[in-house]
């Protein structure tokens, strides 16, 4: 058995006499003896070793020799080595939440970079220090947009990732928020239905950019349309499309929110990952979560420290803007070390990437007899209609050794020969074309 | 020093992307593309490894100093936990392939399903989502799930009880699922008082939340009255489980008539808390509250397969995208694996000696909050020092950075002035802790004798005291603002 506790029974001896009682057991009377446990039936512990090897057997029972063209809002991008370097560092992460700034200036400052890096790739003015993931993001968005403009209606489009839309629905639901989804045309937003359903009790206005189905838009009209009846727009953003997409900035967004994963997180069976946040600077005030500010210190040097505290639970209690506490602190490091690491040139040049290799899968896939892909712009994920049931391909393509996208059906009942096809740019050449040929055999 | 984006220099970049084709930016409508810069640095590798490594060395971390800060359970964090997570049958395993090919991903469903039963056992309780990521995400599933339970009895609730000493996140989850808060004092034992709650408490009051131990450090001596009366008014007991590293094989939240538990694996079960998160704030409900978790649980048929439930219609629905911060679950996981039964009790017990042993040792110095035998945690307060010379629980926390220690919380419990929230954990030896008592001792006597010197601390530091009132009045939150 591992133990982490270091006391000889000499200090145990030692300590109790300090303390006045004769067994560690009396320091527990007053817990009263009918609370005691009725049961406490756990195995016996075991050494590193035995359980390294309980854990490897585990992991085994996992594949991880699947070619994945699966994305769905979560990507198998590449992770540059420094990424894990910087984050397994002790001092980052055995660190508390940075409330004493004088031994924490290395967090603070990194999560200040990180706070600039992510309102620069979406465009907007400023970012708060992570949330947990992109669903609950989204929720936090709307929570601010209700508080901004005291509304209720709540107008999201039906491309939304559908885990997304699902979070939300589990929050509002003992809160006064309608919401209101909107059918999409095929696989498209239906702008002029959305439109059509803005009115003044509307608080916010939902979109997500590329679309689950992987369309890519411009909702800059529509935002401003928005904009002019005092409706907050919020832009759920994949945040390494930036490298190529219009952002929510140059679309005049008021609140960009998305899953941070794609920035040298591992897909680790969903989660840790990374709730993004960036806002227009009249929101700032209205932001959930930690946030990084520049000041000086009493000798007028530059410094870091969480800043705009009134807003959060220790302080505000239940009049704060949100409950949150502990955030994805290690996860938003390991974001700002991927994107130092990539740099302008780099993030745009893996975003390309993506879109190439992307585009040669659907190329591909269109010269297959039966299989059609609805029109659209699309980044590095779209969606194939099949001439068969979407999940018995994706259940050929297993034997064939890919995980070959994920059918529509999961999430949407009519769409059954849909599949949403990913390919990151770790996906070679080589491999994509070993996929289409694949697919034309399990189609034929 | 500079920022990461002083260090850029144009043209320079740290990774090779690779070979983009020359049409690749055709590919996509003008219209629809980024027209604006993308605002990141341009630096190399190398510029990365070492702003990044210089800045982790300006950090205070568990395994540089002792990190005493209470209600945070700083204990040391195996580093076994970091490799076992990292395995690629972990790591990169993608989840939504548990939506498609359930048969192909059975590893990671069965640690889910066996953490969850390990933790439910540990809690006494019946069932289990490992959905919440962190202890105030556990806390918001616990107050749906009460409304939840309300809304199927056909019962329109109103209220949440919570004592004012609780943490900051219980009131603001209450608010977040609709509820209005009615808070109630301590008494001077250090518990709910109970007398007001019985006062307090009625039908449309639909669940109490208490800590235990709370955030005094004690075990709640009323409890028992406490799970009675608000039993009687069919109100859900909610049990803030940030301080279950107390109690470990000593006493279960279950049996002592708790509905809901979270559990904050970042803190008892020894995942590192990464300067801010991920953590995991794992949620074991009661029998009447299995039917109303967060869908989808992992479930096991008879034939020995783990695959995706969905099946419950009461569910409050998903509270994250899958099923929580999966890589926290596997940590938690194997330091459970790694102590069992009796290395988890051996941790309470050594959690709570050595906080009784602060306590003692330094209670001559400082006033107890609460003058009795602790959990886990000793709260003092530095209101002696406040009146004698002027020195205040954050000049001694400054003080105690200067000395190398990390300072423990203060000015929380909000119920106890000028409070100093002590929590020491299991993982730290006696030399340890007889150092950071001696350096309180020290700073408690310097306070008499040179309060100046407390009150300018620290002087070693990368940056002495910020000026927090002109971070928030002339708001600067990014490198280019």
């Amino acid at each position: 058995m591992a133990r982490f506790t270091p006391h000889t029974d000499q200090d145990v001896r030692e300590m109790l006499e300090d303390i006045g009682v004769d067994s560690v057991e009396k320091l527990f009377a007053d817990i009263p003896k009918n609370l005691r446990p009725r049961s406490f039936d756990l195995p016996a512990g075991r050494s590193e070793n035995e359980t390294v090897s309980e854990f490897h057997k585990m992991a085994r029972r996992n594949r991880t020799d699947l070619v994945s063209f699966l994305g769905g809002g979560y990507y198998d991008h590449f992770i540059p080595a420094a990424v894990d370097t910087v984050s397994s560092r002790s001092e980052f992460f055995t660190a508390y939440t940075p409330y004493q700034p004088e031994a924490s200036q290395g967090t603070l400052r990194a999560i200040f970079e990180y706070q600039t890096m992510i309102a620069g790739i979406a465009g907007l003015d400023y970012a708060n220090a992570s949330l947990y993931d992109g669903g609950t993001a989204l929720y936090e968005a709307i929570a601010m947009a209700v508080r901004t403009n005291n509304r209720k209606k709540v107008i999201i489009d039906a491309g939304v990732n559908p885990l997304f839309k699902r979070i939300v629905r589990t929050y509002v639901i003992n809160i006064d928020v309608d919401i209101v989804e909107v059918d999409l045309k095929d696989i498209h937003t239906d702008a002029e239905k959305m439109e059509s359903h803005l009115d003044e009790n509307t608080a916010a206005l939902v979109v997500q950019n590329p679309n689950f189905f992987g369309i890519v838009a411009d909702y800059e009209k529509l935002f401003e349309e928005a904009r002019a009846i005092g409706i907050v727009s919020i832009l759920v953003f994949y945040p390494l499309s930036l490298g190529v997409v219009k952002t929510p900035g140059e679309m005049k967004a008021d609140i960009a929110v998305g899953e941070g994963q794609s920035l040298g997180l591992p897909l680790s069976f969903g989660g840790p990952y990374l709730g993004l946040m960036a806002v227009e600077k009249k929101f700032v005030r209205k932001m959930p979560g930690r946030i990084v500010g520049e000041t000086v210190d009493r000798a007028g040097r530059k410094s870091f420290v969480l800043t705009l505290q009134a807003r959060e639970q220790h302080i505000r209690r239940e009049k704060a803007t949100s409950n949150i506490c502990s955030n994805q602190a290690l996860c938003a490091l390991r974001a700002v070390v991927y994107l130092s690491l990539m740099g302008k040139e780099g993030f745009r040049n893996t975003a390309l990437l993506c879109m190439e290799r992307a585009q040669r899968l659907k190329d591909e896939l269109k010269k297959i007899p039966g299989v059609r892909v609805p029109e659209g712009q699309t980044f590095n994920e779209f969606t194939a209609v099949l001439p068969v049931k979407a999940a018995d391909f994706v259940e050929r393509m297993f034997a064939a050794g890919f995980a070959a996208g994920l059918p529509t059906s999961v999430f949407y009942r009519d769409r059954e020969n849909h599949l949403i096809i990913a390919v990151t740019e770790k996906r070679s050449i080589q491999e994509i074309d070993d996929f289409a040929a694949a697919a034309r055999k399990v189609l034929s | 020093m500079k920022h990461i984006f002083e260090k850029s220099v144009p043209g320079r970049t740290g990774v090779d992307a690779g070979a983009v084709g020359a049409g690749a930016a055709g590919l996509m409508d003008p219209r629809f593309m980024r027209k604006s810069d993308s605002r990141l640095p341009e630096v190399s590798e190398l510029d990365v490894m070492r702003h990044y490594i210089r800045l982790s060395q300006l950090n205070f971390s568990v395994d540089t100093h002792f990190y005493p800060l209470g209600s945070c359970t700083m204990k040391y964090n195996p580093k076994v936990n970091e490799a076992v997570s990292a395995m690629p049958g972990f790591a990169g395993v993608h989840p939504l392939m548990a939506y498609i090919g359930e048969e192909h991903v059975q590893g990671c469903l069965e640690l889910i399903y066996n953490l969850s039963s390990i933790l439910a056992e540990i809690t006494g309780m019946k069932g289990v989502t490992t959905q919440p990521y962190a202890g105030a995400h556990g806390e918001l599933t616990g107050i749906l799930l009460m409304a939840a339970y309300h809304k199927s009895k056909g019962n329109d609730k109103k209220y949440v009880i919570v004592p004012d000493e609780a943490h900051g996140t219980n009131p603001a989850s209450a608010a977040m699922g609709g509820y209005t808060v009615i808070s109630i004092p301590v008494d001077r034992d250090g518990g709910m008082d109970v007398d007001l709650f019985r006062e307090k408490m009625n039908d449309e009051v639909a669940g109490v939340m208490l800590t235990l131990p709370n955030t005094l450090g004690v075990f709640h001596r009323g409890i028992c009255d406490i799970v009675e009366i608000a039993r009687k008014h069919d109100a859900i007991l909610y049990n803030d489980g940030a301080n279950l590293n107390a109690i470990l094989g000593k006493a279960r939240p279950g049996d002592i008539g708790f509905d809901i538990v979270h559990m904050n694996l970042h803190k008892t079960f020894s995942t590192p808390h990464g300067g801010g998160g991920p953590g995991a704030g794992v949620v074991a409900v009661s029998d009447r509250l299995v039917d109303f978790l967060p869908v989808p649980t992992v479930a096991r048929t008879q034939q020995g397969l783990y695959r995706l439930d969905f099946g419950h219609e009461k569910s409050i629905g998903p509270m994250s995208s899958f099923f929580g911060n999966f890589g926290v679950l596997v940590r938690a996981a194997v330091y459970i694996m790694m102590l069992g039964r009796e290395g988890l009790i051996d941790v309470s017990e050594k959690a709570v000696l050595n906080a009784n042993y602060i306590r003692v040792k330094l209670k001559e110095y400082f006033d107890l909050a609460v003058d009795r035998t602790c959990m886990h945690e000793c709260v003092f307060s530095a209101k002696r020092q406040v009146q004698k010379s002027g020195v205040h629980a954050i000049d001694i926390a400054k003080a105690l950075i200067e000395r190398g220690f990390h300072p423990p919380t203060i000015y929380f419990p909000l119920v106890v002035d000028e409070a100093l929230m002590i929590e020491p954990t299991e993982t730290e030896s006696k030399e340890t802790i007889d150092g950071f008592i001696e350096a309180m001792i020290e700073i408690a006597k310097l306070s008499e004798t040179d309060p100046a010197r407390v009150k300018n601390a620290p002087n070693n530091t990368p940056v002495s005291r910020p000026d927090e009132t002109r971070a928030a009045r002339e708001l600067k939150l990014t490198c280019n603002s």
